[in-house]
């Protein structure tokens, strides 16, 4: 198991009151809350920063920890020793509305005796609850959302056994994915979250839709935009081209004198639904390379005849 | 072994949700709700006495509030002031994402 620094994790010193200690916590709390923050790893920033607060804001749990001495260093290799917190009481309670079985072994293997005493507490006979809900991302490609598709997923979760240990379970589910669903959008599934205790319901599972990403297209709400290359003869004299769509292709018209990064709408060839997405196609002129005799003999043709000179309103 | 495909129910803008389905969801009482509402965070789409219905938007929002109150402790009129200002960013963010796509010409 790793040492953990919390004080590191916070910014503070080792001798920081406790208001310090609450305003670094706000500051990053703040910083990397997953609502708020953009930052990839927020969620992970955020749930130890929340742990280290959860020892050093408790004046018992600090001076347990502190009891460990300074010289450990962050990721190193740590087992607490045996006695390490005799005489110490922990009276439970006081956690801080952060989930607790997000808290690293770490943190289990020096408060977690007293941790389960104050979670259990509030089990008496006849308390019924609904089970807890639970949240699971599900990746899909975007012509799943085109045409709906079914999807296997599977979830681990925590689940306590006969004996009170802990152990991951692992389930399959087999899940409809609806046709004209979008990013970020989410699925309910009742009943499938955590049991409930005593005759409470259970608690219902959340899919998040995800599109994996594609190769040529990109995905804004229910708009979907292509880049199409075109050659420059088809962009200055026009022509008809197959483009390619997550429905099939289809043939689409570009108009003469069609300009680089110039948007063609297909409308309603986007994600479906009421109303359905549009489809743009970016066009992007390419230009053939110049590798051998011929295509050079055509370019240097165009320089003297065309007399084109696009920086002409430049002054130069 | 056989399985069957659950059909889930998609939460979008044309789903309705009850107050108590929202309450539910968010494991949270309905005055809590009520003054998610009376902030001007929540717009209930159907707005009769006891039959308050919610669009589906609602939940992620509600939820968004829940946690931001529990891990930040921001009171109403916060929650409501950051959700405005992600929502902004977030349309900001989009906008940006596609002048850049037509900005690699």
């Amino acid at each position: 198991m790793d040492f953990k620094d919390y004080y590191t994790i916070m910014g503070v010193k080792r001798d920081a009151s406790q208001d310090e200690i609450k305003r670094a916590y706000r500051k990053l709390a703040r910083k990397y809350h997953p609502d708020v923050s953009k930052e990839a790893d927020a969620e992970i920033r955020f749930k130890e920063v929340g742990e280290a607060y959860e020892v050093l804001k408790d004046p018992e749990k600090r001076t347990a920890y502190d009891q460990l001495g300074a010289n450990w260093k962050a990721g190193q290799d740590f087992n607490p020793p045996p006695d390490w917190n005799a005489g110490f009481e922990f009276n439970g309670g006081g956690f801080t509305g952060g989930n607790a079985s997000d808290y690293s072994d770490f943190f289990e293997s020096l408060f977690g005796q007293g941790f389960a005493n104050a979670q259990t507490g509030y089990q008496q006979p006849g308390y019924h609850a609904h089970g807890n809900d639970h949240h699971a991302k599900v990746l899909i490609d975007l012509e799943d959302a085109y045409r709906g598709a079914s999807r296997s997923i599977t979830l681990q979760a925590p689940e306590v056994d006969n004996n009170g240990h802990v152990v991951t379970k692992q389930r399959t589910l087999n899940v409809k994915i609806p046709k004209g669903v979008k990013q970020g959008q989410r699925i309910r599934l009742s009943g499938q979250g955590s049991p409930g205790m005593g005759q409470g319901q259970a608690g219902d599972l959340y899919l998040e839709i995800e599109f994996k990403p594609h190769s040529l297209y990109k995905v804004e709400g229910h708009d979907v935009y292509l880049d199409l290359p075109i050659t420059p003869w088809e962009a200055a004299l026009g022509a008809t081209v197959k483009v390619p769509t997550p429905d099939g292709p289809v043939d689409l018209k570009i108009a003469k004198g069609t300009t680089s990064g110039r948007k063609l709408r297909l409308k309603a060839r986007g994600i479906p639904g009421k109303p359905a997405g549009d489809l743009y196609v970016v066009a992007k002129i390419t230009l053939p390379p110049a590798d051998n005799d011929a295509a050079t003999e055509l370019y240097k043709k165009m320089e003297q005849e065309l007399a084109y000179n696009p920086r002409s309103q430049m002054g130069v | 072994m056989k399985q069957t495909t659950l059909n889930g129910l998609l939460l979008d803008e044309h789903t309705e949700l009850s107050l108590n389905d929202l309450c539910r969801a968010c494991s949270t009482s309905a005055e809590w709700i009520i003054e998610l509402v009376d902030e001007g965070v929540l717009e209930p789409v159907v707005y009769q006495q006891t039959q308050w219905r919610f669009s589906a938007n609602s939940l992620q929002k509600a939820q968004t509030a829940m946690r931001l109150q529990r891990d930040l402790g921001i009171n109403l009129a916060g929650i409501a002031l950051a959700l405005d200002l992600l929502d902004e960013i977030e349309t900001l963010q989009r906008r940006l994402n596609r002048i850049e796509l037509n900005d690699e010409y």
